[in-house]
C-alpha cells in the first residue's frame, strides 16, 4: 500500500514536470496520445504482471505481439472474417503461453531461458509466415504439387489490414473514444478531455477483471502464495504447476490481444521490428508499479500507475527539448534513480517518515483478534 | 568407566603425554542457547578419537571450535601444550588442523588436482601466473596414493562416488600438511564397502602419526576404529572410554545418561480401536528394498525415532505425496491410499506438519490470516471468490482455539515466534480436518512454554480420534507422548517398542543399528 503511494507521488511529479515543460505538452492532443499509449502498453504490462507474481518472467511478449499482428494481418489479407481471425490469434497466443508453462513446470526449465527462446522463435515464425504465398499454396493443395509457381517469396514483407471495410468495430477499439464528455453534455472546454480513448477503456476493464481475479479470488491467492514460497504452497496442497501455467497463458493471451491492437494502430506491420522492445517496456512498467521480480508482490493498481511512467517520461523527453538521441539514456537513468530511491526509502529511517505521510491518507486496517 | 575427562590418561603405551591438540573448559552459546558448557577433550599423536552423542549434544560445535570455525566464549585450545587462538579455519589449518565437513567442500566442476590445489595452485616461474598443470597432476597423484585412491587426478570430482570424494577431501588435508584430521560423520553418506575402505585409510594414517577426530553415529564402526571414545550429552562431557572399555552398551549408556527421568506414560490403547493407516512393505526413496510395515490406530500417538538421515522425513513426505512412492501398499481407512501429490493426501485427510517450517510449513511474507486460509480457501469461498467474512472468522477462531499470540491476524507469519508459527501450521490443518496427522519434529525451535502447549494439543487431537505419527529426535518428547514407538535406522524399520519398553536406551540401541527387534 505504501509502495503504491510512492509510485503515485512519482507519477504526479512526472506529470507536473511534463506540464511545465512546454505549452504543447498541455494540449488535448498530447493527453489523448498519452492515454492511448498507456492503454496499449498497459494490456501487456498487466499480462506480465501475472507471471512476475509467480516469480517468473516473460521475455517473449514483444515477439508474441509481432506474431499475433502478422497472423491477424494474414487472416485479413486472405479474406477471413475478422472476428474469427482475432479469436484464432488469441487461441494461438494462449497455446504459446501453455507451452511456456509446461516447459517451465513439467520440464523444470528456467522461465528466463524458455521465454528468451520464444523471443527468437516467434519473431522468426512471423517472418516465415510472411514468406508464404498462401494462394499458390492453396492451389498446390487443390491441384497437385506440379502446378507452376513458387510457394515462398524471396524475402519477408510487411503485412497490413489493407482496405478491408468490415473492420469498423476493431478500428473503434483502437482509435475510438468512450465519449463520456459528450454524454454528459459538458461544454467544449471540458467535454473533449473526458472522451477517453478506447485502449485505455479496455485497460480499465481488464484491470477491474484482474483485480477481482488477483485480489478477491481463490486463484489469485494461489498465485501470490506460490510466488512467495512455491514449496510451502505445494505443501499446502496447491497445484502449483497448474496455476503457474495459467499465469503464462494469461500473459501470452494478453500479448496476442496487444498484437491485434498494434496492427490496427499501424495498419501495416513489419515482422522484423513489430513489437520489438515491448517485453522490456512491459516488465519495466510492472517493476515500476511495485512488482518484485522475486515474486509474490504487486497489485493491479500498481500496474496502472507503473505503466504510465514510461509514456510520461518519453513525452517529457520530447517536450523538454532533450535531444531524442538521449531518450533511452534518460529513461534508463530515471529507472535507475527510481529503483535506488525505493531501496533507500525502504532501508533508511525514511521508511517511518514515509509511513507517517502515507498513513495520513491510508487508514490502517482494523485489528482482528 | 565414566571418570571425569580431566585427569583421564587412558592412553595407549608409547604415546607422549602432551596432547597434540587439547580443548580445555570450552563453553559456547548461540543466541542464548548453551551449545557447549565446560567441555574438555584431548587428542594425542597418532590417535583415533571418536566423539559420540545424540543429535544436538554439541559434537559438531566442538569440532568447529577446534577447527577455528567458531570462537569459544570461554576456555582454551592448546596445541602441543601451548595456548592458541584461532580466528578462522585458515588459522587452524596453519597448525595442521583440518575439518572435513558432513557436506563436502569440493567443487564438482573442477578436476581432483584443481581441487587439491585450490587457492594455492602451482605456477610456472615468471610474472604471468600461468598454471603448472603437469606439476599439480604429478603431486596430486602422490597425495591420492597416500589415501589409497587409484584415480587419475585429472578426473572431474563430480564424477566420483561419495566415498572417493571423501578420500579426495582427506588427500587435500594431507597436502595442506594436516596432522590432525577432524571428520564430522564421514561415513554417513557412504555405502558399507566405502566406509570400510575409509576406515582402513584412517587406520593407516594413524599409524603414520596423523591424529584423527572422528564423529560417527555408527557405533559398530566406532568400535572397530577408535582408540578412545569421548561422549557428549547436552553440551557437556559425558565420559571417556579407553580402548578396552569400548562396547555398544557402554557407548549408548554414555550418550543417554543414567539418570532417566520418569514420565507418566500415556495410556495404552484398547485392542478394539480401529486401524486408520496401515503400511505394508511401503517403499520410499531412502528406504530399504523391503519397505516398512506398521499400523497406526485411530487416536494413537505413534512416535517415530531415529537418527538424522534415517529416512523418517523421506517416509513422511512420501506418504504426503511430495516424493514418489516406490511400491508397497498403504491403506487409509480401509481404502488403498496412493497420493501422487499433497492434493491427494489432503483430500484423503492425511496431513503433514513439515520439518522445515520456514520453507515448507509457512509463507513467512504473508499474513497469519492468509497462511491459515490457504488450504481452506475452497471452503470459505463462494464460486471462486473468497468470502472475507468467513476468512476473518476462520482466522480469529483458529487464533483463539490454539492460543496463537499475536496482536493482529494481518501480522506477517514470519514475525511470530517459533512456537506461534508452529501453532499457525497446526491450525491451518485443524481447519481442514485431519484423519491422520504426521508431525515432523513438531517442537523444533519452539521454546519450552509453547512446547507444553503443543504437547497438550497433540494429546487432545489424539483423544478426538486423530491418528498421529510423530517424528522426533527429541527423546524425551517421544517417550512422553507416544503409546508406541517405531525406530528407523538407515531406511529400515529397526524395531517397535511399546509401553514400558520405551526408554532412551532401547530407542538408542535401535536407532544406532546396534540391535534389531523383529517386527512381525
Amino acid at each position: 500500500m505504501i509502495r503504491i503511494f510512492g509510485i503515485l507521488v512519482v507519477v504526479f511529479t512526472l506529470y507536473a514536470l511534463l506540464m511545465m515543460s512546454d505549452p504543447q505538452a498541455r494540449s488535448l492532443e498530447n493527453h489523448i496520445n498519452l492515454e492511448r499509449r498507456i492503454g496499449e502498453w498497459g494490456v501487456l504490462t498487466l499480462g506480465v504482471g501475472f507471471v512476475i507474481i509467480t516469480g517468473g518472467i516473460d521475455l517473449s511478449i514483444g515477439s508474441v505481439v509481432c506474431l499475433a499482428a502478422v497472423s491477424f494481418g494474414l487472416f485479413l489479407e486472405n479474406g477471413f472474417n475478422p472476428y474469427i481471425g482475432a479469436v484464432l490469434v488469441l487461441i494461438v497466443s494462449a497455446f504459446i503461453g501453455w507451452i511456456h508453462g509446461v516447459l517451465i513446470t513439467k520440464g523444470n526449465l528456467q522461465p528466463f531461458i524458455v521465454t528468451l527462446c520464444g523471443l527468437f522463435i516467434y519473431r522468426g515464425l512471423a517472418q516465415l509466415l510472411t514468406l508464404i504465398k498462401f494462394k499458390e499454396l492453396g492451389q498446390k493443395f487443390s491441384q497437385g504439387w506440379d502446378t507452376p509457381g513458387r510457394v515462398l517469396r524471396d524475402s519477408s514483407r510487411d503485412v497490413g489490414i489493407g482496405d478491408r471495410q468490415d473492420l469498423d468495430a476493431f478500428l473503434f477499439l483502437q482509435r475510438g473514444n468512450l465519449p463520456l464528455g459528450d454524454w454528459l453534455g459538458l461544454p467544449d472546454a471540458i467535454g473533449p478531455w473526458l472522451n477517453i480513448p478506447m485502449p485505455l477503456v479496455l485497460l480499465f476493464f481488464l484491470a477491474i477483471v484482474a483485480t477481482v481475479f488477483l485480489h478477491q479470488s481463490v486463484y489469485g491467492r494461489y498465485l501470490y502464495a506460490l510466488g512467495f514460497n512455491e514449496q510451502a504452497a505445494k505443501y499446502a496442497g496447491i497445484r502449483t504447476d497448474r496455476y503457474k501455467t495459467i499465469a503464462y497463458i494469461l500473459c501470452s493471451t494478453l500479448a496476442g490481444l496487444g498484437g491485434i491492437l498494434f496492427l490496427l494502430k499501424v495498419r501495416s506491420a513489419s515482422p522484423s521490428n513489430a513489437g520489438s522492445w515491448f517485453e522490456l517496456y512491459a516488465i519495466t512498467g510492472a517493476v515500476l508499479g511495485g512488482f518484485s521480480l522475486r515474486g509474490g508482490e504487486g497489485m493491479v493498481v500498481g500496474i496502472l500507475l507503473g505503466t504510465a511512467i514510461l509514456p510520461l517520461l518519453r513525452s517529457f523527453v520530447i517536450f523538454a527539448g532533450i535531444p531524442s538521441d538521449l531518450e533511452f539514456t534518460v529513461i534508463g537513468l530515471a529507472l535507475l534513480l527510481g529503483t535506488v530511491a525505493d531501496e533507500i526509502v525502504r532501508r533508511q529511517t525514511g521508511t517511518r517518515l514515509f509511513e507517517r505521510i502515507a498513513g495520513f491518507f491510508i487508514k490502517p486496517k482494523s485489528t482482528a483478534t | 568407566m565414566s571418570s571425569p575427562v580431566s585427569g583421564d590418561f587412558s592412553v595407549s603405551p608409547g604415546t607422549p603425554l602432551i596432547p597434540v591438540l587439547e580443548a580445555l573448559d570450552i563453553s559456547k552459546q548461540f543466541y542464548g542457547i548453551k551449545a557447549l558448557s565446560n567441555v574438555a577433550v584431548q587428542i594425542y599423536q597418532g590417535e583415533i578419537l571418536a566423539i559420540i552423542g545424540e543429535n544436538g549434544a554439541g559434537k559438531s560445535t566442538l569440532m568447529k571450535v577446534l577447527a577455528g570455525v567458531h570462537q569459544p566464549d570461554s576456555g582454551q585450545v592448546r596445541i602441543n601444550g601451548a595456548a592458541v587462538n584461532f580466528y578462522s579455519p585458515s588459522d587452524a589449518m596453519k597448525h595442521g588442523i583440518s575439518l572435513i565437513h558432513q557436506e563436502l567442500n569440493l567443487a564438482d566442476n573442477l578436476t581432483i588436482a584443481d581441487n587439491l590445489f585450490l587457492g594455492r595452485e602451482l605456477l610456472w616461474a615468471g610474472p604471468l601466473k600461468l598454471l603448472d598443470r603437469k606439476a599439480m597432476l604429478k603431486l596430486g597423484a602422490k597425495f591420492l596414493a597416500r589415501v589409497g585412491l587409484d584415480v587419475d587426478p585429472s578426473v572431474l570430482v563430480g564424477s566420483l562416488p561419495p566415498g572417493q570424494k571423501q578420500l579426495v577431501e582427506i588427500a587435500r588435508s594431507l597436502s595442506l600438511n594436516g596432522r590432525i584430521l577432524i571428520m564430522d560423520e564421514p561415513t554417513s553418506s557412504l555405502s558399507q564397502k566405502e566406509s570400510d575402505q575409509l576406515v582402513e585409510v584412517i587406520k593407516e594414517l594413524s599409524s603414520e602419526g596423523v591424529s584423527v577426530v572422528y564423529i560417527s553415529h555408527r557405533l559398530g564402526e566406532v568400535k572397530r576404529v577408535a582408540h578412545r571414545v569421548v561422549g557428549l550429552r547436552d553440551g557437556r562431557n559425558a565420559g571417556t572410554l579407553a580402548t578396552h572399555e569400548i562396547s555398544h552398551d557402554a557407548m549408548v549408556r554414555m550418550m543417554v545418561g543414567r539418570d532417566l527421568e520418569k514420565f507418566s506414560k500415556p495410556m495404552a490403547l484398547d485392542q478394539s480401536v480401529k486401524v486408520r493407516l496401515e503400511l505394508k512393505q511401503f517403499k520410499f526413496i531412502g528406504g530399504t528394498p523391503s519397505g516398512v510395515t506398521f499400523q497406526l490406530k485411530s487416536g494413537e500417538i505413534l512416535g517415530m525415532a531415529g537418527l538424522v538421515g534415517a529416512g523418517r522425513t523421506e517416509l513422511a513426505e512420501t506418504l504426503f505425496g511430495i516424493r514418489p512412492s516406490q511400491g508397497g501398499k498403504a491403506i487409509l481407512d480401509g481404502e488403498i491410499f496412493l497420493p501422487r501429490s499433497p492434493v491427494d493426501a489432503i483430500a484423503a485427510g492425511l496431513l503433514l506438519v513439515p520439518e522445515d517450517r520456514r520453507h515448507h510449513g509457512l509463507i513467512l511474507l504473508q499474513s497469519i490470516k492468509h497462511n491459515l486460509s490457504l488450504p481452506n480457501l475452497k471452503t470459505i469461498s463462494r464460486f471462486f471468490l473468497v468470502d472475507p467474512f468467513k476468512e476473518a472468522k476462520l482466522s480469529s477462531d483458529s487464533i483463539q482455539r490454539l492460543g496463537i499470540k499475536t496482536t493482529n491476524a494481518n501480522k506477517l507469519a514470519g514475525l511470530l515466534s517459533g512456537g506461534n508459527q508452529q501453532k499457525v501450521v497446526l491450525a491451518k490443518w485443524l481447519a481442514v480436518g485431519p484423519k491422520v496427522l504426521i508431525l515432523d519434529e513438531p517442537t523444533r525451535g519452539v521454546d519450552v512454554g509453547a512446547k507444553a502447549e503443543i504437547y497438550e494439543l497433540i494429546r487432545h487431537l489424539a483423544s478426538l480420534g486423530v491418528a498421529i505419527l510423530m517424528i522426533s529426535s527429541d527423546m524425551e518428547e517421544v517417550i512422553r507422548l507416544s503409546q508406541r514407538v517405531i525406530v528407523l535406522h538407515e531406511g529400515n524399520l529397526q524395531g517397535e517398542l511399546s509401553g514400558n519398553d520405551i526408554n532412551e536406551e532401547s530407542v538408542m540401541l535401535l536407532a544406532t543399528g546396534s540391535k534389531e527387534v523383529n517386527v512381525k
